[in-house]
């Protein structure tokens, strides 16, 4: 989800930790006590939840940029308003987890820095670009509401202050999925052009948002870890089924056809879909993207140009001291 | 170069009139004043509170959970501080 470079394995390191601790550790895991900053942890666990919860704040400010493209051309002032408040959530969001990520021990300017050089990744989702208005509704109806589907588990994750910094995102989060789709029942209601600007966007969306939930199960080595820390509670393809059939419904009240002719409804309920193009996620996620040089450029301008502000902040909040000092001295 | 670390503030909020301000999360800011504002932003943008306090994080001291047994036994072996310790005959009735 916005975590899928962590699919990748790297390496076993508990060997080296104190056997006993780490056995202690993982009797608490699994009687589902919360594990708090300031409790020990094994580094594995420690480093993947920073790596995790770093690259899930990543990808909630760079998410903020394809919508953050429609803000001023959004069609009525109810619009303009619902998206500066979406993406204004989503920077809250942002600073949320990495405040719980900063818990881990590494500061939120080390974390940004570390995505600013191209070394932390974000989801791959936020690579496809905006084209038409119908793909706000879009990706308020589809990413948002993947994302909905993977953060729920997220509030019982094992590490207490990220599954309290998932619970406020959840909150917020279904306001985001609802506004898309009010966009889409309205184009869908609205003139042949209308409905085929939203069908175009489905058709866009529709293969990157079920790569959102990341490899297959079977190509996910980094699954079995997380589990048994209860960092991961289902697996990617659970979830991407769970998201695919809460979809097709609602693909079908808008009238809308999804771009998977192949897709077909099992005896269980379960809608089947086609196989998933994971050269194209691979692609995404090497920096190879439709917007991968776009987004970064665009986090490095905002952060360069904002050095001022925080040198002049931090100025001018030592100048405050000093007086202070110096009064306190007289 | 490295990005410069701003401080770290606490945050509590006060959600209704008559309840304790509780801890909701941290952030950076250079001063209380800049902390406040952005506490009100990122706290606060649906009605969550009636009150902000900021607190330098580094301002708080913590107990050591690796103690915690130590440090809360008293509160867990002296049952005689609970009302359930003491036997009230039965025809006073509740007390």
């Amino acid at each position: 989800m916005y975590t899928q470079a962590l699919n990748s394995s790297d390496g076993d390191d508990r060997g080296i930790e104190d056997a006993a601790r780490a056995a202690q550790f993982q009797a608490r895991i699994d009687d589902d006590e919360r594990i708090e900053a300031n409790d020990w942890m094994p580094a594995a666990y420690r480093k993947t939840l920073t790596r995790q919860i770093s690259q899930h704040a990543h990808s909630e400010i760079v998410g903020m940029l394809p919508e953050g493209n429609w803000i001023t051309r959004a069609p009525s002032l109810r619009r303009k308003a619902a998206l500066l408040a979406k993406v204004q959530d989503e920077c809250g969001h942002g600073l949320y987890l990495y405040a719980a990520a900063e818990t881990l021990g590494t500061s939120r300017e080390e974390l940004v820095d570390l995505m600013l050089s191209g070394k932390a990744k974000y989801s791959s989702i936020f690579n496809y670009p905006t084209l038409t208005w119908a793909d706000i509704g879009t990706v308020g109806w589809l990413v948002d509401g993947a994302a909905i589907m993977n953060q729920i588990p997220l509030c019982r994750c094992s590490y207490g202050p990220y599954a309290r910094a998932m619970i406020r995102v959840c909150k917020e989060e279904s306001f985001h999925q609802r506004q898309g789709f009010e966009i889409m029942v309205t184009l869908c209601r609205g003139t042949e052009e209308q409905k085929a600007m939203a069908q175009n966007a489905l058709e866009r969306w529709w293969w990157p948002v079920l790569m959102m939930f990341g490899p297959p199960d079977k190509a996910s080595q980094h699954s079995d870890t997380s589990t048994k820390w209860k960092i991961k509670r289902f697996s990617n393809d659970e979830l991407r089924q769970k998201f695919v059939d809460a979809t097709v419904p609602q693909a079908q009240y808008l009238g809308l056809t999804i771009p998977d002719p192949g897709m077909k409804q099992n005896a269980n309920g379960n809608w089947e879909y086609s196989p998933i193009d994971w050269e194209e996620f691979n692609q995404v996620l090497a920096g190879n993207g439709p917007c991968n040089r776009d987004r970064l450029a665009a986090r490095r301008k905002a952060h360069e140009e904002g050095a001022w502000v925080r040198e002049a902040a931090m100025a001018y909040a030592e100048k405050r001291e000093n007086r202070k000092l110096a009064q306190a001295a007289e | 170069m490295a990005t410069p670390n701003t401080p770290l503030w606490e945050v509590f909020i006060r959600s209704r009139n008559g309840l304790a301000h509780k801890h909701v999360g941290s952030l950076h800011a250079t001063d209380a004043t800049l902390a406040l504002q952005a506490a009100r932003d990122i706290y606060t943008r649906r009605g969550e509170g009636l009150s902000i306090w900021v607190v330098p994080s580094n301002a708080i001291t913590a107990s050591d959970p690796s103690e915690k047994g130590m440090m809360f036994e008293p509160s867990e072996s002296k049952i005689y501080r609970h009302p359930t310790f003491y036997d009230v005959p039965d025809e006073v009735g509740h007390m």
